[in-house]
């Protein structure tokens, strides 16, 4: 049974029309056609499909289209604006703290949401927010180096 | 002449641009399989607008093939390597290519594009020449422009040179730049897929979104040795949307929704027969010795066995063991495969696109010549995605719906049940060191499982003997390559063995490895790897938890030094930190070369402390990453790399000799901090308390592996 279900995606509003139990990872890719969330567990495992909602860092795989309803959804697809980077992807870019790329989206996403709440962490509070994503080629080094520069630029100067 | 026109990749998007020919779907040049082409045009070519395109059939998994590869390019023809657009992996466009892995791009691949490129240079200079009426020696060039020194107004550039069209000029091989001329190799460059994949536009397999795509999911059995007999697909059926596929014993349920497809399957009713082998994940050892013990051969000897080891002032006998290890790349098996006019085209996840062309061929029966494979971004690969069974799949299903993209990706139960895995395997070592301590005057191995490859190392060793089996079908489950294939496996074994010899003995563990080290580059690079850690080594167990191993894999060489923490109540090991020395000739991309080092140490913490395959008969057990343990952040320590100097030009792979050494170097680690020696890959905490448990109830010079349970018949003391 299809519902229709309106919130904000990546800053512009959207109007979708699908089972309101259907997964948010699959109304984004397969629906809106926003690939940058990847898959990698569909069990809330790994943080590949990590999206937020209203600032939250949520597994978009554990997450229905119905839990969005009138919620501000942000993709990687948004995190630039205006062509813009934002503070920790350019310090991912930098930093090269990526190698496939399958879990960048999910990084990124999860660093962002947990720094715009503390960006003077420490890297100890730093692991633990980011514990949840899974990185299979080990750039674990990089992307923690990545977080704690983006907190610096952000003005979280330790 | 053909003209060739540039167009935006459209679908792959992972590439800027690439070359077309007007005939659609013809290849550009040719490509025979099992060489390398002569003719430089097949790897370089320069556009109209004097844009230069790189062909090359290797797959970007991360491991920065696709910058390295342009630095070269750049390198000789005075680019940025941002202006060298990169074609990898598309079988039509792209010259054929071994696989990429087991470190091949570096040793094989750049080398012969190194020549290409330098040659292309030489061509330009000398129309050049032509062009602008003076002798090549008084050209200069940089960012495609090439022009009179002394007169600079007095230019031309690579595209009015050129023209768009081949090259037709050819001067055989020409010698690359003099590395002390390289302005790029050696320089940390920015990685060419950085801003595509920070921004999410990267498209890796499953995100073509390719218009009228039916998603497949494959019905599968619940274990390995049984294939489907009957299904009921008649609730799947009533799902509006469904379509079924059944081919003998292959069944798909299909779905625009990749989820309905999902859901779907569930409603299919099969019935499974056939027999499951009668193994698990605790008997596989002694499966495995007893399985080999007929096919056993002697691969190595070399000396008196029986004398050396009667010269012998101490004796060790050690059995190594680890288990089975899914590549758990995070982007499982993805394919995307489409029928048309005849020919497959397939957007695949693969490391091995010449090798799945060829695969899919034989598998649909189709001539390679009908076969194309455009590599995507790939997720991850490790030596997982040589074979491509699941592009097979997607390929069997889009034979049989003309014009209809089909894919087919696997969700993590599926690829950590498919995955062919790391074997598991078992290395029994008796060896002795003479009362001097300077020679190890016996050393007899014997080992299921896996081959002997990488067993031997650069020590001096007066007697040996290697035992490996040549039996087909050895393992229960499905194998194949993982990082390093064999290497790790045997420097686990050896390094411990060598490892509990010097605690034995009393002597340390660096100048154990002096004595016997017969290589300056290995004595070279003990030194560097000891002196940049800070350690002051001593007879083991120290309880300072630092552990050292050396590995290699073909010509690169690693030393690693590893300190932890283990908690004696849990048997929990903490690694704090994890240094790497590693030589492996001229490394081209200093950072990227980094950065293979950093991702191989955190992926085998996870080899050696967490990571492994639980099955009972034919039923993988671990279905996601709850019970299958992947490193997470906790789980890494401050990680140092250093290279060594060398003052060679050869090139060679850094995807697979850090790898080595790891379990190892953490395992003689552990032994260090506690007394107890772990010998079963991976050593999770419950392994480590028995290991514990056996140094309190045992002397502390009586420190041995635990207790053999190879058969005496196939016992190397005792053939
Ligand atoms: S795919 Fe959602 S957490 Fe792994
Ligand atoms: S970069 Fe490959 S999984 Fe993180």
């Amino acid at each position: 049974m299809n519902a229709t279900v309106s919130f904000m995606l990546n800053g512009k509003p959207v109007t979708v029309s699908s089972p309101s139990d259907r997964k948010l990872v699959w109304v984004l890719r397969d629906e809106l056609g926003l690939t940058g969330t990847k898959v990698g567990c569909e069990a809330g495992l790994c943080g590949a499909c990590t999206v937020l909602v209203d600032f939250e860092a949520v597994p978009s795989c554990s997450t229905t289209l119905g839990e969005v309803a009138g919620k501000a959804v942000l993709t990687i697809e948004g995190l630039a604006v205006d062509g813009l980077l934002n503070p920790v992807q350019k310090a991912f870019q930098e930093q090269h703290a990526f190698q496939c790329g399958y879990c960048t989206s999910g990084m990124i996403l999860t660093a962002w949401a947990f720094l715009k709440k503390k960006p003077k962490a420490s890297r100890a509070e730093i692991v633990e927010a980011m514990e949840g994503n899974i990185c299979r080629c080990g750039a674990h080094v990089r992307i923690l180096e990545a977080v704690e520069t983006a907190g610096k630029t952000m003005g979280g100067v330790r | 002449m053909k003209r060739r026109t540039f167009l935006q990749a459209t679908a792959a998007g992972a590439f800027t641009f690439f070359f077309s020919s007007p005939g659609r779907t013809a290849p550009v040049e040719p490509t025979r399989p099992g060489a390398y082409p002569e003719d430089f045009n097949a790897f370089l070519k320069i556009s109209a607008d004097g844009r230069v395109g790189c062909f090359v059939g290797k797959a970007e998994l991360g491991q920065g093939a696709m910058t390295v590869l342009a630095m070269l390019v750049a390198e000789e023809l005075e680019l940025d390597p941002a202006q060298v657009e990169m074609l990898l992996g598309d079988t039509d466009l792209c010259p054929w290519d071994l696989p990429t892995g087991g470190s091949l791009t570096m040793w094989q691949t750049a080398p012969v594009l190194r020549g290409a490129a330098a040659e292309v240079r030489a061509v330009l200079l000398g129309m050049a020449s032509k062009a602008l009426k003076v002798p090549v020696a008084d050209l200069a060039m940089k960012d495609g422009a090439i022009w009179v020194k002394a007169a600079p107004e007095r230019r031309t550039s690579f595209g009015e040179l050129v023209k768009g069209r081949k090259m037709e000029r050819h001067l055989g091989k020409v010698k690359p730049k003099p590395l002390s001329e390289c302005t790029l190799i050696g320089r940390r460059v920015p990685r060419k897929d950085a801003l595509a994949k920070i921004t999410g536009a990267a498209k890796y397999a499953g995100d073509l979104c390719l218009p009228g795509t039916l998603h497949a999911c494959v019905l599968r059995p619940p274990a390995h040795g049984q294939v489907l007999v009957t299904a009921d697909t008649a609730a799947a059926e009533r799902v509006p949307g469904v379509r079924i596929v059944r081919e003998g014993t292959f069944l798909a349920v299909l779905h625009a929704q990749p989820d309905t497809a999902r859901k779907a399957l569930a409603l299919v009713k099969g019935t499974f027969e056939g027999t499951e082998p009668d193994v698990d994940d605790v008997r596989i050892f002694q499966y495995l010795v007893d399985k080999a013990a007929p096919g056993q051969r002697v691969v190595i000897s070399r000396g008196d066995l029986a004398a050396g080891e009667k010269r012998a002032a101490t004796v060790v006998e050690g059995e190594y063991r680890n288990a089975y290890e899914s590549h758990a790349t995070l982007e499982p098996h993805t394919c995307v495969a489409k029928w048309e006019e005849g020919r497959m085209t397939l957007w695949a996840s693969t490391q091995a696109p010449f090798l799945l062309r060829e695969e899919v061929a034989t598998a649909l029966k189709l001539g390679q010549d009908k076969v194309r494979i455009i590599t995507q971004f790939v997720g991850g690969g490790f030596g997982g995605k040589l074979a491509g069974p699941g592009s097979v799949e997607a390929a069997r299903i889009a034979r049989q719906i003309p014009g209809v993209p089909i894919q087919v990706s696997w969700n993590r139960e599926e690829d950590l049940f498919l995955d062919a895995y790391r074997p598991a395997a078992v290395v029994k070592i008796r060896s002795g060191l003479d009362a001097g301590h300077g020679a190890i005057t016996f050393w007899d191995s014997i080992v299921a499982g896996v081959s002997q490859g990488e067993a031997e190392f650069l020590y001096d060793i007066q007697a040996n003997r290697y035992q490996a089996p040549a039996v087909p079908n050895l393992h229960p489950l499905k194998v194949g390559a993982w990082r390093a294939p064999n290497a790790h496996t045997n420097a686990f074994a050896r390094e411990s063995q060598l490892d509990a010899l010097a605690a034995k003995a009393g002597v340390d563990p660096v100048t154990l490895r002096h004595r016997l080290a017969n290589d300056p580059r290995l004595l070279r690079l003990l030194d560097l790897a000891v002196e940049t850690f800070g350690w002051d080594p001593a007879p083991g167990p120290t309880g300072r938890g630092i552990g050292l191993a050396c590995g290699a894999w073909r010509q690169g060489l690693v030393v690693a030094l590893a300190q932890v923490v283990v908690d004696k109540t849990t048997g929990k090991v903490k690694v704090e930190r994890f240094l790497e020395a590693v030589d492996v000739g001229l490394v081209v991309n200093p950072d990227g070369a980094r950065q293979q080092v950093e991702g191989a140490i955190t992926m085998c913490i996870g080899q050696a402390l967490s990571e492994e395959i639980r099955f009972k008969g034919g039923r993988i057990l671990d279905k996601n990453f709850d019970t299958y343990v992947l490193p997470r952040f906790s789980a890494i320590p401050r990680i140092q790399v250093v290279f060594a100097d060398t003052n060679t030009a050869t090139t060679q792979g850094i995807g697979e000799p850090p790898v080595v050494p790891v379990a190892a170097a953490l395992a003689n680690a552990v032994f260090d901090a506690t007394g107890a020696r772990v010998t079963h890959v991976p050593f999770t905490p419950e392994r480590v308390l028995e290991a514990l448990k056996l140094v309190s109830t045992k002397p502390q010079d009586s420190v041995a592996p635990v207790p053999s349970s190879i058969s005496p018949k196939v016992s190397p003391s005792k053939p």
